[in-house]
């Protein structure tokens, strides 16, 4: 199972053909205090790209975008229970928003890896 | 609330709770006898429990408002540098003519044969509007700038509608827009497709170009920009999108750094709002809305909305019908806001076009100064050039010592200034966005300078608890933004207050 990140800082992690979702740490922490996030029904499908959910803390509101493309299969109920804090304490486990069943594994390839996320992060 | 004092108050400063926690519910200021003999005719519906309205007497109710004004920042009372608000001096010579009864005390239902002296300065103001920013037409009505956005990008729909290209959507926006600027679009139909920055804080003409195409209905560009730079290649976008059918709105909050210099016209805008309360100095939300008229090119000026002013020989008349046009509609129940045309046109005349020159000027000379003397002690993005109306600085430097932009911004609070835009525009991180105006004398930006070089310094020295504390000299200390928003309590209840719910006892 493998991590792999956008330029927009969200990761994604496949187990067979469902892959989780959600922000970088270093996202979380460049937004500060999560006080709000809309997630997307399950059964709604996203293209690459697509605008696909949206997270807001108190000092900006940002546009999470699909990763790869694919049908949500749930949300994280933590996330929609109005637990804003997982986000933040927890972005690469507890705090995922999605999960979604992929429709083009090999959209991942050109995704980074967790060394190449870093040294991006670090020319940021 | 402070603990420092027993009263609560500091110094001369009064702590003042709601006006529902000091009123007593069965208090009144008026002194009348009970009604008699009076017999009630709402039967069922007649009000059971009390009404819980707060009752002071006429010196508490005075003390009341009085004690919140004073809690108030003002222009009025020191640098106001919130970038990209244009907090200039409002001149008192603005209030006068505001108040002259011809113009305040006017009903926007009186014949208009009674308010042609207000026509005549509602036809001036337009005539001004348009020579300085060199374009055929002005709506008046909008009452703001995100208003104004609305009336050009209702006026751009109309001008595709009437071409039959409704099938033209999607609207380009920069990565350092307002806020606004994509909300507009969307609230009037459109999509949004985001544009880049390239690295030198301007809008990328190669992403531009890539992004046109037949089905774009128009782009929306603030120039100067949100980084307070201007966009040298302006006139290339606007040629590329006109090439391409679609039209160029520009969104004038920043025009107050090219008043007098540069006429949008020319750089082919086809829509742009002024807002009045930045560069033409009426105050920022004034009793009542404010006004942000909206220029208009020969092609959008036919879907002007009304009312029209007409001049028919001697008199002018409010038009709701003109031939030759196709308004869109109107932006408001009647004409405008007449004490901000008022004002406005007040401040164009007693500056008249060359000070209208020198506003500019002196904005981005005052800015210049600021930029210049902050460049060392604070990471400035943009800083290698000279900037236009406004200081862009933001965290780089003081973050590794662990404090942020807020932290900077709490800290001139107790400094007594109210703070600069904190985080925006987005596409730099912790942005602090620095906007002296035009109206600060040198000694009062060097005032400014030194407190922000003596925070900086504190930084270098590691006084991080320094910043984490501030503010402690305000009234209320740090609040929690966070529980404020993940919890806010957006109503007042009698009880849930500890002052509230002893008042009610007593």
């Amino acid at each position: 199972m493998t991590k792999r990140y956008t330029k927009d800082h969200e990761w994604v992690c496949l187990d067979g053909d469902i892959a989780t979702i959600g922000i970088s740490k270093y996202a979380a922490e460049q937004l500060g205090d999560v006080v709000y996030a809309e997630l997307p029904a399950a059964g709604k499908s996203f293209a690459q790209g697509d605008d696909m959910a949206v997270v807001e803390s108190a000092k900006t509101a940002s546009d999470v975008y699909a990763p790869i493309s694919g049908e949500i299969v749930e949300g994280n109920a933590a996330i929609s229970g109005e637990n804003w804090q997982i986000i933040n304490d927890e972005p690469e486990a507890g705090g995922w928003f999605v999960k979604l069943k992929v429709s083009n594994k090999s959209e991942l390839d050109a995704l980074m890896d967790e060394a190449a996320y870093a040294d991006y992060v670090k020319g940021l | 609330m402070i603990t420092e004092t027993t009263s609560g108050n500091r110094g001369l400063l009064q702590a003042e709770p709601l006006i529902f926690e000091t009123g007593h519910a069965t208090g009144t200021g008026v002194d009348l006898p009970a009604p008699k003999g009076l017999k009630s005719n709402l039967g069922a519906l007649t009000r059971k429990a009390a009404l819980d309205l707060p009752g002071l007497s006429e010196p508490e109710t005075m003390r009341h408002f009085v004690r919140l004004s004073q809690k108030n920042y003002a222009i009025d009372l020191g640098l106001f540098p919130l970038g990209s608000c244009t907090m200039k001096h409002n001149p008192r010579l603005n209030e006068r003519a505001a108040r002259f009864e011809g113009f305040a005390d006017l009903h926007p239902l009186q014949p208009t044969s009674t308010i042609q002296g207000a026509l005549e300065l509602m036809d001036e103001l337009a005539h001004w509007l348009c020579t300085l920013t060199g374009m055929p037409a002005v709506a008046l009505s909008p009452k703001a700038g995100a208003h104004g956005e609305m009336c050009g990008m209702l006026a751009i729909k109309a001008a595709l509608e009437a071409r039959g290209e409704s099938h033209r959507q999607r609207v380009l926006v920069p990565s350092s827009a307002h806020g606004t600027n994509p909300a507009t679009a969307a609230a009037a139909g459109f999509t949004v497709d985001e544009v880049k920055g390239d690295e030198d804080g301007r809008v990328d003409l190669e992403d531009v170009v890539a992004k046109l195409g037949p089905d774009v209905a128009a782009i929306m560009i603030t120039n100067p920009n949100t980084c307070g730079l201007f966009e040298p290649d302006i006139k290339k976008i606007a040629d590329a999108v006109h090439a391409a059918g679609a039209y160029f709105y520009c969104d004038g909050a920043n025009y107050n750094a090219i008043v007098g210099k540069v006429r949008p016209g020319d750089l082919g805008v086809d829509a742009m709002h002024i807002n009045l309360h930045k560069t033409f100095s009426t105050p920022h939300g004034g009793g009542g809305p404010g006004a942000g008229p909206t220029v208009l090119s020969a092609a959008l000026a036919p879907f002007a909305p009304v009312p029209h002013i007409v001049l028919r020989g001697e008199t002018r008349e409010l038009r709701e019908h003109m031939q030759g046009t196709q308004a869109f509609g109107r932006m408001c129940a009647f004409h405008g806001q007449m004490g901000m045309f008022t004002r406005a046109l007040t401040y164009m005349m007693s500056h008249g076009s060359d000070g209208l020159r020198q506003v500019a000027e002196d904005a981005v000379l005052n800015a210049n100064y600021l930029l210049a003397r902050l460049k060392p002690h604070f990471s400035a993005p943009f800083g290698d050039r000279p900037c236009m109306h406004e200081v862009l600085l933001d965290d780089a430097s003081i973050k590794p010592k662990g404090v942020e932009t807020i932290d900077v911004a709490k800290a001139l609070l107790d400094e007594g200034y109210h703070p600069f835009t904190t985080y925006f525009p987005l596409v730099v991180h912790g942005a602090m966005l620095i906007e002296p105006t035009e109206t600060e004398p040198k000694r009062e930006l060097d005032r400014f300078a030194d407190v922000m070089i003596a925070l900086a310094e504190r930084v270098k020295a590691g006084e991080v608890e320094f910043f984490k504390q501030a503010p402690k000299l305000t009234p209320m200390r740090r609040l929690d933004d966070t529980r404020a928003a993940r919890q806010p309590k957006l109503r007042w209840r009698r009880g849930a207050n500890d002052a509230g719910a002893k008042v009610a006892a007593e």
